[in-house]
């Protein structure tokens, strides 16, 4: 097989005026892979708004750096791990949470929550797959489980999607967040003859060619190419690393992912515009008789490279074989900007850092796919449901909607003491900052919607971002996004992700939300096809009282009010794709004029204190938030839909419709809150109040359609997805 | 004023917290005690939770068999109240300060999730400002938290009343007759595998919880007044 593609050897042979050797080859094929170089999308990702007051470090770093307040930054940073966890769905999920976390770690900042966002095919419907992909979901949530729990960062939220074009594969995507003074960040400088540390992890065979097969269709279980994790060690590196940043001993550093030693060495060379000459020989291995090609693109974890300050050196050594981490002089830094590996004094590859780390970028064709207008063309509306009861019940336990509680009680989401709110009980995470602060972030995503208007869909997802964070009291800061396609050679596919792009660009323009970061994960193919698109977002926003952060909850006898229009926008529901299998149909769309004036709206009146708990509208319909306030407060409700902002043709619709700008909250001050809305011109409705006792009764037309005891609701919510696992496997 | 120290093991990761919230809420002198470094200056000593050295081999072993341990041992002989929490009861057990053993959760799963426990043991110096049978709050956190102990020893230990917590109405892991907490004949070392330095500031509490875990660290405290 040949190391680079024609196009590519010819671009390098004219860049070097030579021809480049086999190790220089395979250090490219490692670079500008897919995954390290974003060839595809680099052209495209420019577009988004990435300025803001806030930000310090936009995209394009390890990880984006957040201006919070009185000295200190916030940063973060998203990942994928699909690829590997689709084969080794402990490990693959594992190495993705050390990962994101060196990432943060890279920015000399201690991290301090985790968040993850898992797609899986449908785990409770009898298929081909059911089975398989329950296995792969116990794998993922073990294998985060085991790695964040051990290193003690909490896992404090995540988002959750089960959709039969993930069958036999999974996306698992893993967020972290980190927090430190801004004087205390690493400022990434080097003068020659700086010496070159690599830290942590011995190098071996495992994690060959990971981002080459994480640039590729999935057409065979490659497991050697999955990373081994060891958490342990990551916890010692980490301390380490921050314990020599304390002592002021590190100039730069940067983590090791895809493409090893060849990306991290490339990247770091380019962006600190030096040259770097690394021994081979001094590398310490895992195994004896590795090549040199395999050193140079091995992804063994838990590595990180440094440039310490020479008089620190000793200082550095000490602090490492405190936490007994091992360390190895690997080379120094020169002026010459040419990355040059040497092995006991011979050249073995010599190239610039630059033309290594700026792979040629492509063009990509795109069309827009046959299959949605086909879908769109055959659309017929499925009969009305009258059995209001049964849908509902069936919907409480849809995977996608229940109590994700059997996945978050295996994360340790207490660690680190600044989890305000746990796992589940609001809309948005909260963890407290040092200075009466909190932070706010939340992961969004709708594959559904995404398949049948990628535009929408991601609008969508953002849209249902801000209402989360709007519902706890945030501030939104930034976005991070993770756009996971399948094939990119694919016009077709090509297209949504363009489509998704000019979403988020749109949006965030609008709304004024900088973009501080993300991350491209393509070829996503399935043994059945691609995946449908898969964007995800995460808003990361800051509360500024406690008093702010309000819950899905009712308080007894209370109102209950509506806000914002509910419509027959049924494509891509819920209720359409799991309860009625059926797909096609209007997309809910976003107006951005409405988000704005509605969610500033709430907000007030979260700041006015008049309201009590405040719920949004999103999968499952408004019948759902409903419900989800009842089963969180443990009280009943009686609410008539009849008033309710719509211009619904049915009565199932208007209960599941996924319209947006829509919230549930209750209050005790009918009155102020009336006159507010009204002032404001938002749509809105009193639809019922909350009880003192644990009945729910929604009544339609002067008829209850649906009345029942709390009881049952409770039970089938919080248990249906456990039952799942306890009973099977 | 008492001055309480914190073993830091490689792996330990609820140092910080129980540093955190000693130092800037109780506004004691709480220090970390490196596991390779010497100390004779301590009142009192907790070993927080964590996974020291990765839990390898079993949750607290390696830790246990370290010669910090030793030193601690002699400090058990010698009344030093020890308070080992989560991976430090693990180590408490392993080391043989406290009697039984911490196997898998019944569920074969980690768990991390608030509960009520009742005092059961006023008597010693980290539930001294409990009053008997009085329930409190407190999250759990681990994979391997399963009290077991032969018939003889419970005999023995409920006899000498070394069952300081109980988890209340809800036993999460399988204890034996839901052990949360027990402690050494003389009272002075005690193991518990709930966390109260997640239950100590006020802004962590989730609704319908209460506070009252940080009476542990009070407890503590008080014993030196």
């Amino acid at each position: 097989m040949d190391i680079l593609n024609i196009e590519e050897y010819s671009y390098l042979k004219k860049k070097l005026r030579r021809e480049p050797n086999d190790l220089e080859q395979f250090i490219i094929s490692a670079e500008w892979s897919e995954h390290c170089s974003y060839k595809s999308s680099k052209k495209h990702l420019k577009l988004l708004p990435m300025k803001g007051d806030h930000v310090l470090v936009g995209p394009g770093y390890d990880a984006g750096i957040i201006d919070v307040g009185n000295g200190y930054v916030v940063t973060i940073h998203i990942e994928s791990h699909n690829h590997p966890s689709a084969v080794e769905p402990y490990g693959g999920a594992a190495t993705g949470v050390g990962g994101v976390l060196r990432d943060i770690l890279s920015m000399g900042s201690r991290p301090i929550a985790l968040y993850n966002a898992l797609r899986f095919g449908q785990v409770d419907k009898k298929s081909t797959f059911d089975s398989k992909n329950r296995w792969l979901l116990k794998n993922v949530v073990k294998g985060i489980a085991d790695y964040s729990n051990c290193i003690g960062i909490p896992t404090v939220g995540g988002e959750i999607e089960f959709d039969k074009s993930f069958d036999n594969y999974c996306l698992v995507d893993v967020a972290a967040i980190g927090y430190a003074k801004l004087d205390n960040l690493v400022m990434n400088t080097a003068i020659k003859g700086d010496a070159l540390i690599l830290g942590g992890n011995a190098t071996g065979v495992d994690g060959i060619h990971g981002a080459s097969f994480a640039s590729k269709n999935l057409d065979e279980e490659n497991r050697s190419a999955v990373q081994i994790p060891d958490p342990f060690l990551e916890k010692m590196l980490m301390e380490a690393t921050l314990e020599a940043l304390e002592n002021d001993c590190i100039k730069a550093m940067k983590d090791l992912g895809g493409g090893g030693l060849s990306c991290c060495l490339s990247e770091t060379a380019d962006s600190l515009k030096k040259g770097f000459l690394v021994d081979l020989s001094t590398i310490p291995l895992k195994q004896k008789n590795m090549t040199d090609e395999q050193i140079m693109i091995s992804e063994s974890q838990e590595r990180m490279l440094y440039i310490v300050y020479e008089k620190k050196k000793l200082e550095f050594f000490k602090i490492f074989d405190k936490f007994n981490v091992n360390y190895s002089e690997i080379g120094y830094v020169t002026n010459d900007l040419n990355l040059s590996v040497i092995r006991e004094g011979s050249t073995l590859a010599c190239m610039p850092a630059n033309i290594i780390a700026h792979a040629p970028l492509l063009d990509r064709k795109f069309k827009q796919p046959s299959h949605l207008k086909s879908i769109l063309k055959s659309f017929k509306d499925p009969e009305p449901q009258i059995h209001i009861k049964k849908m509902v019940f069936k919907m409480l336990s849809n995977p996608s909607i229940s109590s994700r509680k059997w996945i978050f009680e295996q994360f340790d989401h207490e660690v680190g003491i600044r989890t305000v709110s746990k796992p589940g009980a609001s809309d948005s995470s909260v963890i407290k900052l040092d200075d009466d602060k909190f932070l706010s972030f939340k992961l969004d995503g709708n594959s559904k919607h995404c398949y049948l208007d990628p535009y929408q869909g991601i609008m969508g997802c953002l849209a249902e971002s801000l209402r989360n964070l709007t519902c706890v009291g945030a501030n939104p800061l930034g976005i991070v996004d993770h756009l996971q396609f399948g094939n990119p050679e694919n016009e077709e596919i090509f297209w949504t992700f363009l489509q998704t792009i000019k979403g988020i660009r749109d949006y965030c323009t609008f709304m004024n939300i900088p973009v501080v970061g993300g991350k491209v994960s393509l070829y996503n193919e399935t043994s059945s096809g691609p995946i449908k698109p898969s964007p995800v977002i995460g808003m990361l926003g800051l509360i500024d009282s406690k008093n702010k952060i309000k819950y899905p909850k009712y308080v007894s006898n209370q109102s209950i009010f509506i806000v914002g229009t509910t419509k027959d926008e049924m494509g891509g529901s819920e209720y359409f794709e799991y309860c009625l299998d059926v797909v096609g149909g209007i997309v809910p769309r976003v107006d951005l004029e409405e988000q704005r004036n509605i969610t500033e709206a709430v907000k007030k009146l979260i700041d006015g204190d008049l309201i009590t708990g405040v719920h949004d509208c999103s999968k499952g319909g408004v019948i759902i938030s409903i419900l989800e306030m009842a089963i969180h407060s443990n009280l009943g409700f009686s609410v008539s839909v009849d008033k309710m902002p719509n211009n619904c043709s049915r009565i199932d619709y208007m209960l599941f419709s996924e319209s947006h700008n829509r919230f549930i909250f209750s209050t005790d001050n009918d009155e102020k809150v009336i006159k507010y809305l009204k002032k404001r011109k938002i749509p809105y409705a009193k639809i019922g109040s909350s009880s003192s006792d644990r009945t729910c009764i929604i009544d339609h037309k002067g008829k209850a359609i649906f009345k029942c005891s709390l009881g049952s609701i409770s039970q089938t919510y919080q248990n249906s997805f456990s039952n799942l696992f306890v009973k099977s496997i | 004023m008492v001055r309480i120290g914190i073993t830091v093991f490689p792996g330990s990761n609820c140092d910080r917290d129980v540093h955190h919230i000693l130092n800037n809420i109780l506004h004691v002198d709480a220090r970390y005690i490196w596991y390779k470094s010497s100390f004779d200056d301590f009142d009192c000593i907790i070993i927080p939770g964590g996974f020291t050295y990765g839990d390898r081999l079993r949750a607290g072993a390696i830790a246990a068999h370290s010669t910090i341990m030793s030193r601690i041992m002699e400090l058990a002989d010698d009344n030093v109240p020890i308070l080992g929490i989560c991976n430090g009861f693990q180590i408490l057990v392993e080391s043989g300060l406290l009697p039984g053993a911490l196997i898998v959760n019944e569920s074969l799963n980690f768990i991390c999730k608030w509960m009520n426990v009742v005092v059961t043991n006023t008597d010693t110096p980290f539930t001294n400002l409990y009053d008997k049978n009085q329930k409190f709050s407190i999250p759990i956190a681990h994979g391997e938290g399963r009290f077991m102990i032969d018939d003889k020893s419970y005999n023995k230990i409920k006899k000498n009343n070394q069952v300081t917590l109980e988890y209340w109405k809800y036993n999460p892991n399988g204890s034996l007759n839901s052990i949360a907490a027990i402690c050494n004949e003389k009272g002075n070392v005690m193991g518990m595998m709930p966390h109260p330095e997640r239950g100590s500031d006020k802004d962590l509490i989730p609704v319908g919880y209460d506070q009252n875990s940080v009476l542990v660290f009070k407890s503590m405290i008080h014993y030196f007044k």
